[in-house]
């Protein structure tokens, strides 16, 4: 046996799981997405393009995954960077790696129950009822779109600390000093050095969470009460209730397309803003 | 900014907290708290349904795990000495199986495999020896390993091969040289090097299997796993007893946690 031969008998039974698991039920979504459904639910062999004519009919779905998702991210971001720049920059050594690492514990236990924690939290008796005390009597805050924003900012901001706090940590501290011994005001050297030095943490984290978000089913299920849903949940309907196969697939496939144009636009624009500021440096 | 990041652990441990506090509730309302008790985690422990879905969801986390480690390592290791069109193509497919959504990876495994079951299904029955009952495929405990498997082997693979890339090839040349057979080099010097990322690897299989809803929600049939449960549980209205599996399943996911982080840093040290 040669080393070639070798080499493919190793790669080959992973090779064929995946192709059986993962390849083929992918083909079979897009081959469904142009088929009927059954009179009795399921599916039957067709070509149209009907299914993705009808896609409108689930726009609330899309538009509330496109709204919540970038906003979810947005707001991840905005309390994640102070968080990984304190980890990162201010913080004694010795305390950071245990610091760090209870941001990231609660991201490896279920996202189940850490989201159904907040049922109780934003429910009656929790928040509102404490609201109630101060006089703010009536907010309701449990099957809002506030309430989904909140599950989703919680669920991911683990995932945004950590890249953050990576390319933070990574930055030389002696710019910074070097920034604030030639005059700079901390604004300043945070504006045109820590913040453009921290970009590539950014964008992977925002990348991650967003593409979690777009596939989010839990959150909304559990905190949005069916008022406030994502396509997953469209999905979930789709398949489980409605039994509509062909255009549960064609909303599949219309939401990996429109995760696979959003990530391609936003590297782009990442790219782009990574290769200006390196004209502003030179300059 | 010490206070504001003060402020975000308290937003991260304070839900956590709520339910392991009413876990120890004596009493039936899952958000007043009444008085310390045990009672529901013997409910919990003592609830047949609660404990078949443990199994289930102990069972298929493990076998999927074990499964991925041994087909994910195989691959990393096999992945090294193929370049070209192939190569891309399967690190293109592993990078699909980590990016698309897990209701996606969920309904597209349901509806093949139950569209695959349509068709053998009879073809079974019409080869199958007269007089004997004919087996009747259907998704449940294999489609669920099948799926979970699947996933995680994608992950074995990054890890593996992050190490593997890691390593220098010093070594293992080193070991060529000297006319070791490859298999005796693989043996005595890159399995030992590659062990403690293999098993960081099955513990994380084991953690996502453990705790993943979405896959098997579609792929499990009519079998329950503990995900599943505690959905359905919130379903029908909070328990203190749905508290008191959270904080089990929560406290249990830690520890697995704490193990592959202790290997790895050892490893990292030696």
């Amino acid at each position: 046996m040669t080393e070639r031969e070798r080499n493919w008998l190793l790669v080959a039974p992973a090779g064929a799981w995946l192709l059986v698991m993962l390849v083929l039920p992918l083909s079979v979504v897009l081959i469904f997405s142009f088929g009927e459904r059954a009179p009795a639910g399921g599916w039957v062999p067709a070509f149209t393009l009907e299914q993705y004519a009808n896609l409108p009919a689930r726009l609330t779905a899309f538009q509330n995954t496109l709204t919540l998702a970038p906003l979810g991210t947005l707001a991840a971001l905005i309390i994640a960077y102070p968080l990984a720049y304190q980890l990162a920059v201010r913080t004694d050594p010795k305390w950071k790696t245990i610091l760090l690492v209870l941001v990231i514990v609660p991201f490896w236990t279920s996202i189940l129950i850490r989201s159904y924690a907040w049922i109780f939290i934003l429910g009656g008796q929790g928040l509102p009822a404490l609201l109630g005390v101060f006089g703010f009597e009536g907010v309701r805050l449990i099957y809002t779109p506030f309430a989904v924003t909140v599950g989703i900012v919680y669920g991911y901001l683990p995932l945004m600390v950590f890249p953050i706090y990576v390319a933070l940590d990574r930055l030389d501290k002696r710019l910074l000093e070097a920034s604030s011994d030639l005059g700079a005001r901390p604004l300043t050297t945070f504006l045109r050095v820590t913040l453009p030095m921290s970009i590539s943490g950014i964008a992977t984290g925002c990348m991650l969470v967003f593409i979690l978000l777009m596939g989010e089913f839990l959150i909304p299920a559990l905190l949005g009460g069916g008022k406030v849903f994502f396509v997953g949940n469209a999905l979930v309907d789709l398949f489980l209730q409605s039994r509509n196969w062909a255009f549960g697939s064609a909303v599949a496939v219309m939401l990996i397309l429109v995760m696979l144009v959003t990530v391609t636009i936003y590297m782009r624009l990442i790219a782009r803003l990574s290769a200006t500021r390196e004209d502003v440096s030179i300059m | 900014m010490r206070i504001y990041s003060l402020f975000v652990y308290v937003f991260l441990y304070t839900p956590i907290a709520i339910i392991a506090l009413f876990s120890f509730s004596a009493g039936r309302s899952a958000s007043q708290f009444e008085g310390f008790s045990l009672k529901w985690y013997g409910r919990a422990l003592n609830n047949p349904f609660v404990m078949e879905a443990l199994g289930n969801s102990l069972l298929v986390a493990f076998v999927s795990a074990t499964l991925a480690s041994i087909l994910g390592t195989l691959a990393a290791v096999g992945l090294q000495g193929i370049k070209g069109p192939a190569r891309s193509l399967f690190d293109a497919i592993i990078y699909i199986a980590v990016m698309i959504p897990g209701i996606v990876i969920g309904i597209a495994t349901l509806i093949a495999l139950v569209t695959v079951f349509d068709v053998v299904n009879p073809w079974l029955a019409s080869v199958w020896p007269e007089g004997r009952e004919p087996p009747a495929l259907s998704m449940g405990m294999p489609s669920l390993i099948a799926a979970h498997t699947m996933f995680t082997l994608a992950l074995v693979v990054l890890i593996v091969r992050a190490r593997l890339q890691g390593l220098e090839g010093a070594l293992s040349e080193a070991s060529a040289d000297l006319y070791a057979p490859p298999m005796r080099t693989f043996r005595l010097i890159t399995l030992p090097l590659i062990a403690p990322a293999i098993l960081a690897g099955f513990l994380l299989s084991f953690t996502f299997s453990f705790d993943d809803f979405i896959i098997a929600f579609f792929v499990a049939g009519s079998e329950t796993t503990l995900p599943i449960y505690i959905f359905s549980s919130i379903r029908r209205g909070v328990t203190p007893e749905v508290n008191a599996i959270g904080t089990m399943v929560m406290l249990a996911s830690l520890v697995l946690l704490v193990i592959a982080q202790l290997i790895l840093r050892r490893s990292d040290k030696s």
